[in-house]
């Protein structure tokens, strides 16, 4: 495990990771930082996999703080961050020196802290493929160029869809729906709709559902789960106390379009069919602290990571109830030697749920892992501490899913 | 003279032994002592027949035969010196002088003797010749007699002929005036009732009838005779159809119409028939008295009745169909088998219902008497009709009605044990009602445990029952072996010991994960209870369990040891989710007060938190309710100044190492070395670990719960310069009062150090406050 594994420390505290989406070639990763002092940045993270070199370039993200980041899914320079800045910071100050002015304002009896978020565009040179190397660290950061504001906006919210023209964001209890248009530099409220219920609930978190032509939304608060349909914002399934605690992330089977995962306070990890949501199908009780995230692997779903502030990252194998049935992919013509007879045999087996593999190399609490978008069998992790770790999926597992 | 007379005999055994070595060496081999002695007195015997001694060739033996007087006194001149010669010769004078008169005396007395003889003899002479002159007149007298004996004879020949005719031909007479009258007695005897008289009349007659019918007067009284026996068939008929009267009176009718020389078969079926009738007139009766009306009598009084009417009836009924249709052979006996399987099948299943009533009562020493009686009342006709197989089929009823009872028992036991739990539920929810103290925890641990084991007492002496001695199907195998080792041990027993961890456990994995479903006192009590059974309590019961019921199957039955797992099993599944609900409880405190406070505009603080001095209190009062169950444990040992230390650390520690480097790409990576090395010095901890049984490990499971929750709702929010304060002040409160619960006090330390370093990263102007501030605050608090 230690041979493929590479990590890189970031100077800030981090919770935000997201795989550039549309990137299919390079393996590539944007962190955002969070930081109160200084300006914060999205990192761009390449990984050399043939050489296991991690290289970064950063760009300043001057509004704030980010507390999540989504890439577009269909243009590799669009990215949405969700951050918070102070009240008056927000009136478009810009440039150095704002760490000490913000200080300032903070001082005043008024300061309040806003969530906003926005659509960005990566700076143009960037796109080709992060050829600046970090020797080149004379020349100024590059500054991500600010597309269109959505506002109002909760941390941890805005989810690109699948054709990258639309975009949901989530704000107390309302759910929003954005149309971009004109190359992203515009959004308009398409729709929205709002919790209803006693008390004053507030969405958690959200994820667009792959399927259904990108019409469907999931999104937490408290303990429950709902699915959303984007076309009449109406309300799908409720999975009322889908945890015993806060949910705190969920995230769609790729290749089975019922089947949802998701992760909470109670440090289990649950997967339903949202057919049928009286049970789950699945609970996996692996953690020893809250689960902050959980993601399919997009080709392979039976492998499904998790982050946990226990400070560590689980790869699970779910082949029970992936879409993949077992040993069907091996082929008659090639059993020709005995390895692959054995391997055959091996596919035989029943499926078995396993945890493949826990990650310790991060030390404090990790808040996102992800799956690269261009490398089925690459991840990475972060924590709070700022340390991103990149890992691949054990190569004895990989053959044997893929033999 | 006597001992001289007497010596000879004897003492020629003695006298010889000298002289028998050489003579009778062979015989001496023999080396039994015994036989040589028997030898002897069989020598002696012959001895006596033989004219000489065993040595008769010895010429000095003064008795023996070639005794030679010249050789003895050669001897004895020789031999012997003068003194011993003249005793010896006055005793032989002496000797022979009392011979001598021995000799006159007998010569004396056998003449007296031959002389009476003599006189004697003379005397029967006389009277034999008397008695010859008598015997030859007897021979005399008797020819005469003989010779008048057979002149009589001859004269009374022909009569005598004449007379035998005579008698002969009264006798046929008689027959035939028996014959006439036939018909009328027969008619008498029918109208009188006489039935076995008329049946025993034409039995005589029947024969002679049928040899004669060719003539036509006997024709005539045959004719007759079938009628009235046909009239009197049919009333017998007629009494059997109406079968009022009892069994026995209707055997007695079968039996006069068998004589009848009706149709054995249908005869056969007609009896079954109406023996049919008579048996399911009880079942009703016993069907009746099960009814649907609940006043029904008890089940001992139900299988008396159904013992005494139906297996009594069936008893008789088969006595006397097996008396009567003995010759019917094996087809006969088989359809009495399927008559009694038929019936009896009835019967079982009318018991069975009445049984099934029963299952729901407590007690079971009336049911077991009942079963007992069902039991011994069927083996009479058990062995009477062995091929009905009533006797089996009334064991298996037995055993399936001891197997439900195990059942209601097991279910018994699970019931009484939600039931305590509901009654510790209560209890604990009536303090707080109260406003007093209720039963401490450890008492009611104690009266649940308690309940339970009595109750487990309780119903295995209830299941013991079943193989008391006296009880009639008690030495059945199943009773001996099955019933001891897998139903009351496996299916009993060791059923409940797992249902009772299974519904402990099911407390665990209640939905209503919130903690509002069980009461957390509860399931703290439960894990002590499971904790309990794996130390003491399962082996004590299995123990009692298999002393009470020798278990001689073999069968495999499963060991302590693996329900000892079980429960500890539960016993810490338990507990570590009682450590979750209880820290799940101050967490939530933690995290509301964390989520709702505007930390940006906090005042600068001047107390302790409201919320923290909560914590304590709760903590404290979780702290004293584990302390009631469970040991205190072992904990690290204590640094002397550990309620002293302040935070002031934190704020520099931390991030001024990781945010004094320049901002640009080209910083270098290390910049949070510091406080990487610092946590690698640290263990990691495991939040939500397992704990162990003791009061420390389960406050420090609540405590780094709480703590962690704290840590992570923290770095959620943004604070104030106040802000960042008011959490010094806090967690240097909860660090004066929360070390002392738990195993190493570093941990407490380690978490609070990471919630006022993650509050100082959180702030954009991190003053911390001065530490001696924080202690006044604290102490004030």
């Amino acid at each position: 495990v230690e041979d493929d594994m590479a990590s890189v420390d970031l100077p800030s505290d981090a919770r935000a990771l997201t795989p550039q989406t549309a990137e299919t070639d390079a393996i590539r990763f944007l962190v955002g930082t969070q930081s109160l002092k200084y300006d914060n940045q999205v990192h761009v993270i390449d990984f050399d996999d043939e050489n296991n070199i991690i290289s970064k370039t950063v760009l300043l993200h001057q509004a704030g703080e980010i507390w999540h980041i989504s890439a577009s899914p269909a243009d590799r320079g669009v990215l949405a961050t969700c951050y918070s800045q102070g009240e008056c910071a927000r009136g478009g100050l810009t440039g150095g020196g704002l760490g000490q002015q913000r200080a300032e304002l903070f001082r005043a009896a008024d300061s309040k802290v806003v969530t906003c978020a926005a659509v960005w565009r990566m700076p143009a040179e960037l796109e080709p493929g992060g050829q600046e190397s970090p020797e080149d660290a004379a020349s100024p950061a590059h500054a991500l160029e600010l597309l269109c504001l959505l506002e109002p906006a909760m941390p941890r919210a805005p989810l690109g869809a699948g054709d990258g023209k639309r975009v949901v964001s989530l704000a107390d209890s309302h759910i929003l729906l954005w149309d971009l248009e004109g190359s992203s530099s515009q959004a308009t409220l398409a729709s929205s709709a709002s919790l209803e219920g006693k008390g004053q609930l507030k969405f958690t978190t959200g994820r667009w559902s792959p399927h259904h032509n990108c019409s469907q939304v999931a999104t937490a608060n408290d303990t429950a789960i709902r699915g959303w349909d984007t076309r009449t914002m109406s309300q799908i399934y409720c999975i009322e106390s889908a945890h015993g605690q806060l949910v705190r992330d969920l995230d769609f089977n790729p290749n089975k379009q019922y089947y949802l995962a998701s992760c909470g306070d109670d440090c289990k990890v649950k997967f339903w069919d949202t057919r049928n949501v009286a049970e789950p199908v699945k609970t996996l009780e692996e953690h020893s602290h809250w689960v902050w995230n959980v993601r399919y692997n997009h080709s392979h779903d039976q492998l499904v990571l998790t982050g946990s502030s226990d400070s560590r990252v689980i790869l699970s194998n779910m082949v029970s109830i992936s879409s993949e049935p077992f040993g069907h992919l091996v082929d008659d013509d090639d059993l020709s030697d005995q390895e692959e007879r054995r391997l055959e045999e091996k596919s035989q087996e029943p499926p078995q749920d396993s945890v493949i593999a826990t990650y310790e190399e991060h030390e404090d609490s990790v808040y996102a892992v992800d799956w690269s978008s261009a490398d089925p069998w690459l991840f990475a992790s972060l924590s709070y501490d700022g340390r991103l770790v990149i890992n691949r999926v054990p190569r004895a597992l990989k053959y044997h899913i893929l033999l | 003279m006597a001992a001289a007379a007497a010596a000879p005999g004897p003492g020629s055994g003695p006298g010889d032994s000298p002289e028998g070595p050489e003579a009778e060496a062979p015989e001496r081999r023999r080396k039994a002592h015994g036989m040589l002695k028997l030898y002897y007195s069989l020598s002696e015997g012959e001895a006596a027949g033989r004219p000489s001694g065993p040595d008769p060739l010895d010429p000095t033996d003064l008795n023996g035969a070639h005794f030679d007087p010249e050789v003895y006194l050669d001897k004895l001149r020789r031999e012997c010196p003068l003194a011993q010669l003249m005793d010896s010769e006055t005793d032989m004078v002496r000797q022979i002088r009392a011979l001598d008169s021995d000799m006159q005396t007998l010569v004396y007395e056998n003449y007296n003797k031959f002389i009476s003889a003599t006189d004697t003899i003379r005397k029967m002479k006389n009277d034999f010749r008397k008695m010859e002159d008598e015997m030859d007149r007897l021979a005399t007298n008797m020819a005469v007699i003989t010779d008048f004996s057979a002149r009589i004879s001859a004269t009374l020949q022909d009569r005598h002929e004449r007379i035998t005719k005579l008698a002969g031909v009264h006798a046929l007479l008689r027959k035939l005036q028996f014959l006439f009258e036939l018909p009328s007695r027969l008619t008498k005897c029918v109208e009188l009732g006489a039935y076995g008289q008329a049946v025993r009349y034409q039995g005589r007659a029947r024969a002679v009838l049928q040899q004669y019918q060719h003539l036509p007067s006997f024709r005539a009284i045959q004719d007759d005779c079938q009628v009235i026996t046909a009239r009197l068939a049919q009333q017998l008929r007629q009494r059997f159809r109406e079968g009022g009267s009892g069994a026995p009176e209707q055997a007695e009718c079968v039996e006069l119409l068998l004589a009848l020389g009706e149709p054995a078969e249908e005869l056969c079926e007609e009896f079954l028939a109406h023996a049919r009738g008579r048996l399911e007139e009880e079942l009703r009766s016993l069907e009746a008295e099960l009814g649907p009306s609940p006043p029904a009598p008890d089940v001992l009084e139900f299988t008396d009745h159904g013992g005494s009417g139906f297996v009594g009836g069936l008893c008789q009924v088969a006595a006397a169909y097996q008396e009567l249709f003995a010759a019917q052979g094996p087809a006969g006996a088989e359809k009495l088998a399927a008559f009694a399987r038929e019936l009896g099948s009835r019967y079982f299943a009318l018991v069975e219902r009445r049984l099934a009533q029963e299952q729901g009562s407590g007690d079971n020493s009336l049911l077991v008497r009942a079963l007992d009686r069902f039991h011994r009342r069927l083996r009479a006709p058990g062995a009477l009709l062995a091929a009905a197989g009533l006797a089996e089929a009334a064991t298996e009823i037995v055993e399936r009605v001891a197997r439900e009872r195990l059942g209601h028992h097991l279910q018994g036991l699970q019931a009484a044990f939600l039931g305590s739990l509901t009654d510790v539920r209560q209890a604990l929810a009536a303090p707080r009602i109260a406003g007093k103290e209720g039963p401490g925890l450890a008492e009611l641990l104690a009266n649940v445990a308690s309940s339970i084991l009595s109750h487990i007492k309780a119903s295995l002496a209830s299941v013991h029952l079943f193989t008391a001695k006296e009880v009639s199907f008690s030495n059945k195998p199943y009773f001996r072996g099955e019933f001891c080792s897998q139903g009351v041990r496996e299916s009993l027993i060791v059923g409940f010991i797992r249902s009772m961890c299974q519904t402990a456990q099911s407390f665990c994995d209640s939905p209503g994960e919130k903690g509002g479903a069980t009461p957390p006192a509860l399931l703290l009590l439960l894990s002590r209870l499971c904790l309990d059974y794996e130390t003491a309590t399962i082996s004590y019961i299995l123990t009692l369990t298999d002393e009470q019921f020798l278990v001689q199957d073999q069968s495999p039955v499963t060991p302590v040891s693996t329900l000892c797992a079980e429960a500890r099993e539960t016993a810490r599944r338990l507990l570590t989710h009682y450590v979750k609900v209880q820290g799940l409880v101050i967490s939530q405190m933690l995290r509301k007060s964390v989520e709702t406070r505007d930390w940006l505009s906090t005042l600068e603080p001047r107390n302790v938190r409201a919320v923290m001095k909560r914590v304590v209190e709760d903590t404290t009062a979780i702290d004293v309710q584990v302390g009631l169950l469970y040991e205190e444990g072992v904990r690290k040992a204590q640094s002397s100044d550990s309620s002293k230390r302040t935070f002031s650390v934190y704020s520099s520690s931390r991030q001024q190492g990781r945010y004094a480097p320049s901002y640009t790409p080209s910083a270098p990576m290390d910049t949070n070395l510091l406080s990487n090395i610092q946590k690698l010095f640290s263990e990691r901890i495991d939040v939500f670990s397992p704990v162990e049984f003791n009061k420390v490990s389960v406050l420090t499971g609540i405590i780094k719960i709480s703590l962690k929750t704290l840590l992570e709702c923290v770095r959620l929010r943004t604070f104030g310069r106040f802000g960042l304060q008011q959490v010094q002040v806090d967690c240097h409160f909860l660090q004066l009062y929360l070390w002392r619960f738990v195993a190493d006090e570093e941990l407490v330390h380690l978490l609070l150090d990471e919630v006022v370093a993650s509050a100082a990263l959180r702030c954009p102007d991190p003053v911390p406050m001065e530490p001696s501030v924080v202690e006044v605050i604290c102490e004030r608090g």
